[in-house]
Formats: structure tokens, sequence, C-alpha cells
């Protein structure tokens, strides 16, 4: 037998939601990153199963670019990290609020 | 089989899902991302794309998450004893809406593709030949723009990173361990 390919959508919808709450509640700005990245995975899954749905390669094709960008992403964000560490010597998010007001 | 094989690996990605989210140590964190990475890997070569779960093993497990786990150690962020969040109250308010927005796109899916059969998996849909005609024909203005991108991801990285430092000392930095 065949795995329903409805039951990939939705392990792909509980990914993303628990990145989502944990981008929306955790406090080191790693950890905020790291749920990011889960988000991006969910994604992801979704994308590889409707190119399986649709039996068309573009969902793949889209996976490859979103990786591409996930690795520039984390390159930029930990560098800014580290930037901010060493001025700081903090990546709190609630004590970095300058920008706030 | 199939069914042990997909129950194995998509409980093996919530579970270690979870656990990045809720773990205070940043490193625990990051290696049970690797756990739902290679589960995920997992899961694209079931659903008929190897080349994909190959490139997010060595992509994602080897160079994000080893730039990760570099940062999180130069930075030292375990000291910092990072509570999971704010107040209990927002906690709960952010967890019923996970699960509420989490039912609603479960809902929704269910509800367009729960009839949905597909074929199965012939042998030059799975080939990787497929895959690189269409990368160097269709998308080949994407890709080259993908290695415009990633040039100026890694210029910027390292003149971020460099930055910081030449604003906060003014005097040269001692060498080896500075904090």
């Amino acid at each position: 037998m065949t795995i329903p390919i409805v039951w990939y959508l939705v392990l792909a919808a509980v990914l993303f939601c628990i990145g989502t709450f944990g981008a929306l509640t955790r406090r080191s700005g790693i950890a905020i990153f790291l749920s990011i990245e889960l988000m991006l995975n969910a994604a992801n899954l979704t994308l590889v199963a409707y190119s399986r749905i649709h039996g068309d390669s573009a969902g793949q094709m889209f996976v490859f670019f979103a990786l591409a960008v996930a690795a520039a992403e984390a390159a930029v964000g930990l560098g800014l990290f580290i930037s901010i560490f060493r001025l700081r010597h903090t990546i709190d998010v609630n004590r970095l609020n300058q920008l706030r007001w | 089989m199939l069914l042990i094989v997909f129950s194995l690996l998509a409980g093996a990605a919530v579970g270690s899902a979870i656990v990045v989210v809720l773990h205070r140590n940043p490193v625990v964190s990051t290696m049970s991302l690797v756990v739902t990475l290679v589960a995920t890997a997992g899961l694209f070569v079931m659903l008929g794309s190897p080349f994909l779960a190959a490139l997010q093993i060595l992509l994602y497990t080897g160079a994000i998450l080893v730039l990760f786990l570099f940062v999180i150690m130069l930075l030292n962020v375990r000291r910092e004893r990072t509570a999971v969040t704010h107040a209990s109250g927002m906690l709960v308010g952010a967890g019923v809406c996970a699960v509420v927005f989490a039912g609603a796109v479960v809902r929704l899916f269910w509800a367009a593709y729960s009839e949905t059969t597909v074929a199965p998996l012939q042998a030059d849909s799975v080939s990787l030949i497929v895959v690189a005609r269409e990368l160097f024909s269709t998308y080949l203005l994407p890709f080259e723009m993908i290695g415009l991108l990633l040039l100026v991801a890694v210029v910027a990285a390292s003149w971020v990173a460099q930055k910081g430092e030449a604003v906060e000392s003014p005097k040269p930095p001692a060498h080896g361990d500075p904090r």
C-alpha cells in the first residue's frame, strides 16, 4: 500500500505550527532562528508533496532554491548575531529593544 | 511496511521538533533539529525525490547546523539561562493560537486532498536526469541568481561580523580567547 498523500501535508502543517510557536515564544535569538529553520523545512515538505501529487518537478526546483536561500539567510543572520553579541553581550531579544520606539 | 517507516519518520520529526522548541540548551535544540531534518530527508525519499534528501542532509545538517553550532559555542549562549518565554499567559496564548492554526490548516488540507491518490513511483520520475534538465533549462536564470545571492550573502556576512569588532574595540584585541 502507499501512504495517503494528505498525511504528508498534515505532518508539514503540524511541523510548521510547532515552528511558529517556537518563533513566537522563545527569547534567545538563536532559538528563534532554529524555529524559523523548522518552518522552512515544513514548507519544503509541503512543496515536495505537491510535486508528487501533480507529477511535476517544479516543486522540487522550488525546494532546491529554498535550500540555497536558507543557507544565505543563516550565514547573514548568524553574522548579525555575532555582531550584536559583540556590541551588547546578549542576544536575548527582550533586551534588544533599541529599535522598538 | 511503508506505513511503519512513515510512522517512525513522522514521530521522530514531530518529537524532535517539540524538543527544538522547548529545550533550554541551544546545543540540544540544534542537535534535535538535526534529527528533524534527517527524518524529513527520509520523507523526501518516500515522496520520490532522493536528490533533495541528499541535498537536505548535505546542506542543512552538514553546513547550516554546523554553522549554528559554531556560533552557539562562539557566543557561549548556554550561559544565559534562556527560559522558554515571557509571561506564562503569553505562552498559553501562543500555544492555543498554534493549535487552532494547525487545526485549521489540517482541516483545509484534509478537505482538499483527502481523496487524492497518486500513482506509484516510476523509475524515470525519480531519476536525477529530469531534475537536472529542468534546472539547467527552465530554471537557468534563477539558478544563476542563486549563485549571485550566495556570493552577496557571504560577503555581507563576513563584513557584518567583522565590523562589530572594529566598532567595539578601537584598541587591538588580544588574540586567542577574547572573553
